[in-house]
């Protein structure tokens, strides 16, 4: 914790946020010390982005103010955050693939009426802060060339040009390799040393105690606790915010039975009662691999059960296999029909639902009730929109309609194949999840996890299998892999591979 | 300012969208009124009179509704299923020539076959010509991505020039005096009136009837609930097995057949023969009332009438003060502006 002195660089106080009857920021009070790392902990809608979204000028508290260096900041006017060195660096980049990444630096950094733009200056200036803070990039190189962790740095640097001195990270690491998380802390250590502050905004708990200081927690609106990450620890953390003991989920002994299912292309076979994991970075594949999965079409013959699954969602249903979809809003559900019909969507021509071209609505409606009640969703009744759920809330229906398919086929789930299936959810969600996979696992289902989550991977899966460029590696016993070994394999370079190099 | 998806709707605000729009639509147009330099008062009490004011305004009223109904129903059922059907005035004119084809006095004798088994027969003629003019734009949408605005909107035109074709060919009344007109359906066709010394005709209930069907399709049956699955996230209903481009199939032939009943109603029920301007846009107006109602086939037929109303009652009262009857179409194009604008409060609210 070096390098912390005594004298605020920012200071909140008691920030005060509703939205008609929602309140979501609570007298908020918080300090953030010069060369400080301060983790901003909270499930989702806790209130991490009303208060990050009001200190960035994007919306007016409704009390409290806010003071940088001891003066105060205006409200609402985000053009004076960033005068006053408050740098964001959002989940989702804001960058132009076709332009450099000069260009993208000096992107709205000049006045319109110039006739000329000051390249020279401004790139002697990004050269300078970029070795300054350890930031490598090649200013001339396009966006669209660099890899999720070059661009992560381009926006990095986008702030740091403009002179932020306080920098607000929004899930950094979420779309980062282990290794680009290591070189992404490692940057943020040569930061905080060179006097700047930083709000790092996360929910991988591990992550967050070994790179911050400070932990603030927040829940429902309000700073429940605010302590020294030296205090702290991931149990406790995760209890803070959410308000309860969360029960971690039990692994069993991996004990495969026979082979269940069975692809050729890609090559992969998955036993009854294990979870096989695909760890990779987003965008190596994973969705088409998702897609062939839930029989939506692609390469190759699956079998399930020896038998040939015709390449049809519905056939896909009948036989057995609950599928989760990546995005749950856009794919899971019809956010516009209400509950009732989105826990049917998958089984409303079953003649348990529909007779002579009639929905059968009641016992369509008493089979949802059932999902609602044993899956545990909350915020609606059954004509509620599925748009109006949270996303653990939506998350489970998608899971107890993909699970109680049963009822109405006759077929119990054979093979689950979930895609993200805890991305975004709060603590609470995603133990629940994590429960429900394992218990089918537990009950012989062949489970094939997407995940990009390596925290997830190696809790869950029996055996894990890497993607790169649409090409699926050879899934082996987690107990093999490290987290480097992983790491590399994410990035491309076979494990074996890794090996002979470190031979010679 | 921004806008926020309201996670319910007040009942007193989902009542008082409507008339507020309403009344926006009347304030606005009086500006228009007043400077025909009409007597804005007495303007919209001819209107209103002339509109539903007496028996006779009301029974022409519903007649010119028939119509309108069919089409709006028509583009109802194909927007919930995000098909954009602009074709329903070229489906409802192959739904007129068809009805024709089948009972009309070909060469001054027509099928000998009884008016209980013609009249079916010429109906369900009429709904495949428009449900089969549907189906090409609707299956060049699913398979190759073809924009169904552009290939519905220009078919019109095509049917529009084929109909000239017929009435001055082979379907042309020879007894007309060389008037494009086409032959006349068999008197035993011809819908009864419903009304004595009215134009209102048997149309009137088959159009409620074909409102009540669809809307009931819609909101029990299977077919309905593929509909508006698809409709409202097609990609999240082709994930959980729904069969989406077969149920664009099913909507096109839906739609097109409602389109195409519509134009038979309208031979049968009122000339009798088919002429070129026998449908004065009821198509397009078709568009307008499905999204006035707001697609719900039974708001269809409050809002046709509504339509209906004021296209017949500005013809009286632009008789008696003077305002041209374009007026009518200001209305209703600021009315649909009014209630989309009205709707899109009942589901946002403005924040700051």
């Amino acid at each position: 914790m070096a390098g912390v002195t005594a004298a605020p660089v920012l200071r909140l106080q008691g920030i005060c946020k509703s939205f008609g009857e929602l309140r979501a920021n609570v007298d908020i009070s918080l300090e953030l010390a010069r060369g400080e790392v301060l983790a901003l902990l909270g499930e989702n809608g806790a209130g991490k982005s009303t208060l990050v979204s009001i200190l960035f000028g994007h919306y007016v508290a409704d009390a409290g103010t806010i003071e940088v260096d001891g003066r105060p900041l205006p409200p609402g006017q985000p053009a004076a955050a960033l005068a006053a060195g408050i740098g964001m660096v959002h989940q989702h980049f804001a960058l132009a693939d076709n332009l450099s990444v000069l260009d993208n630096v000096m992107l709205g950094t000049e006045p319109l009426w110039w006739p000329f733009s000051r390249r020279a200056a401004a790139r002697a200036r990004l050269l300078e802060v970029a070795t300054r803070f350890g930031l490598t990039v090649a200013p001339d190189a396009p966006v669209g060339t660099l890899s999720v962790g070059e661009r992560q740095r381009v926006e990095i640097l986008k702030a740091l040009v403009r002179g932020a001195r306080i920098l607000i990270l929004d899930e950094p690491t979420a779309v980062l390799t282990p290794q680009e998380s290591e070189a992404l802390f490692a940057t943020l250590g040569q930061m905080v040393a060179q006097g700047l502050s930083i709000v790092f905004i996360s929910h991988k708990l591990g992550e967050v105690l070994r790179v911050s200081h400070r932990v603030a927690v927040l829940r429902a609106g309000r700073l429940v606790a605010d302590l020294s990450a030296a205090d702290a620890d991931a149990t406790m953390l995760a209890e803070a915010m959410v308000g309860r003991r969360i029960a971690p989920p039990v692994k069993r002994a991996h004990s495969p039975g026979p082979v269940l299912v069975r692809l050729d292309d890609p090559p992969l076979a998955l036993h009854a009662g294990e979870i096989v994991a695909v760890a990779g970075v987003s965008g190596n594949g994973q969705q088409a691999l998702a897609d062939r999965l839930c029989g939506l079409g692609g390469r190759g013959t699956l079998r399930l059960a020896g038998q040939v699954l015709p390449s049809r969602p519905r056939a896909f249903v009948e036989a057995g296999v609950a599928r989760i979809p990546e995005d749950r809003h856009a794919v899971g559900a019809v956010g516009d029909l209400p509950l009732w019909e989105n826990a049917v969507l998958e089984t409303y021509a079953a003649p348990a639902f529909a007779r002579a071209g009639v929905v059968r609505r009641d016992a369509a409606r008493a089979f949802a009730h059932d999902v609602l009640e044993r899956f545990d969703v909350r915020g609606g009744t059954l004509d509620t929109p599925a748009r109006a759920l949270s996303g653990g809330n939506l998350q489970k229906l998608i899971l107890g309609r993909a699970l109680s398919g049963a009822a109405v086929t006759g077929e119990p789930p054979r093979l689950i194949v979930a895609n993200q299936p805890t991305w975004g959810l709060d603590v609470g969600a995603v133990a629940y999840v994590h429960q429900q996979l394992l218990d089918a696992a537990a009950a012989g289902c062949a489970v094939l996890l997407i995940s990009e989550d390596l925290d997830e991977v190696f809790a869950l899966a029996d055996r894990v299998a890497v993607m790169h460029r649409g090409h699926l590696g050879e899934p082996r016993p987690t107990a093999d892999w490290t987290l480097p070994a992983i790491g590399l394999a994410m990035a491309g370079s076979a494990p074996d591979r890794a090996e002979t190099a470190d031979a010679a | 300012m921004r806008l926020e998806r309201r996670s319910h709707t007040p009942v007193a605000l989902l009542l008082g969208a409507p008339a507020l729009a309403l009344l926006f639509t009347l304030a606005v147009t009086s500006l228009l009124v007043a400077w025909a330099g009409a007597p804005v008062g007495r303007a919209y009490a001819l209107l209103l009179e002339g509109g539903f004011g007496s028996r006779f305004a009301l029974t022409e009223t519903l007649t010119r509704a028939t119509p309108l109904i069919f089409t709006g129903l028509a583009a109802a059922v194909a927007f919930r299923a995000r098909l954009y059907n602009i074709g329903a005035e070229g489906q409802l004119y192959a739904g007129a020539l068809a009805a024709v084809a089948v009972g009309g006095l070909h060469g001054g004798s027509g099928f000998a076959a009884p008016a209980w088994l013609l009249l079916p027969l010429m109906m369900a003629a009429a709904a495949l010509a428009g449900a089969l003019l549907l189906l090409g734009p609707a299956w060049l949408k699913s398979r190759l991505g073809v924009d169904e605005v552009v290939t519905t909107l220009l078919l019109n035109f095509i049917v529009l020039l084929f109909v000239s074709a017929m009435l001055d060919g082979p379907m042309k009344d020879p007894t007309a005096m060389g008037w494009p007109q086409s032959v006349a359906v068999q008197d035993t066709l011809q819908l009864d009136k419903l009304v004595e010394r009215s134009r209102v005709h048997t149309g009137l209930p088959g159009a409620l009837a074909a409102a009540a069907l669809t809307w009931a399709v819609l909101r029990f049956g299977v077919a309905g609930f593929e509909i508006r699955a698809t409709g409202a996230n097609a990609r999240a209903a082709a994930f959980a097995g729904v069969p989406v481009r077969w149920v664009a199939l099913k909507v096109a032939l839906l739609s097109g057949a409602l389109a195409g009943l519509g134009g038979a109603v309208e031979v049968a029920g009122r000339a009798g023969y088919v002429t070129l301007d026998m449908s004065p846009g009821y198509g397009y107006s078709g568009i307008v009332i499905a999204m006035l109602a707001l697609l719900h086939p039974l708001g269809v037929v409050a809002a046709a009438v509504f339509v209906a109303g004021i296209l017949v009652g500005a013809d009286s009262m632009s008789r008696a003060v003077g305002v041209p009857t374009y007026i009518a179409d200001v209305i209703v194009a600021v009315a649909l502006i009014a209630v989309l604008v009205a709707t899109m409060f009942t589901q946002y609210r403005v924040r700051r």
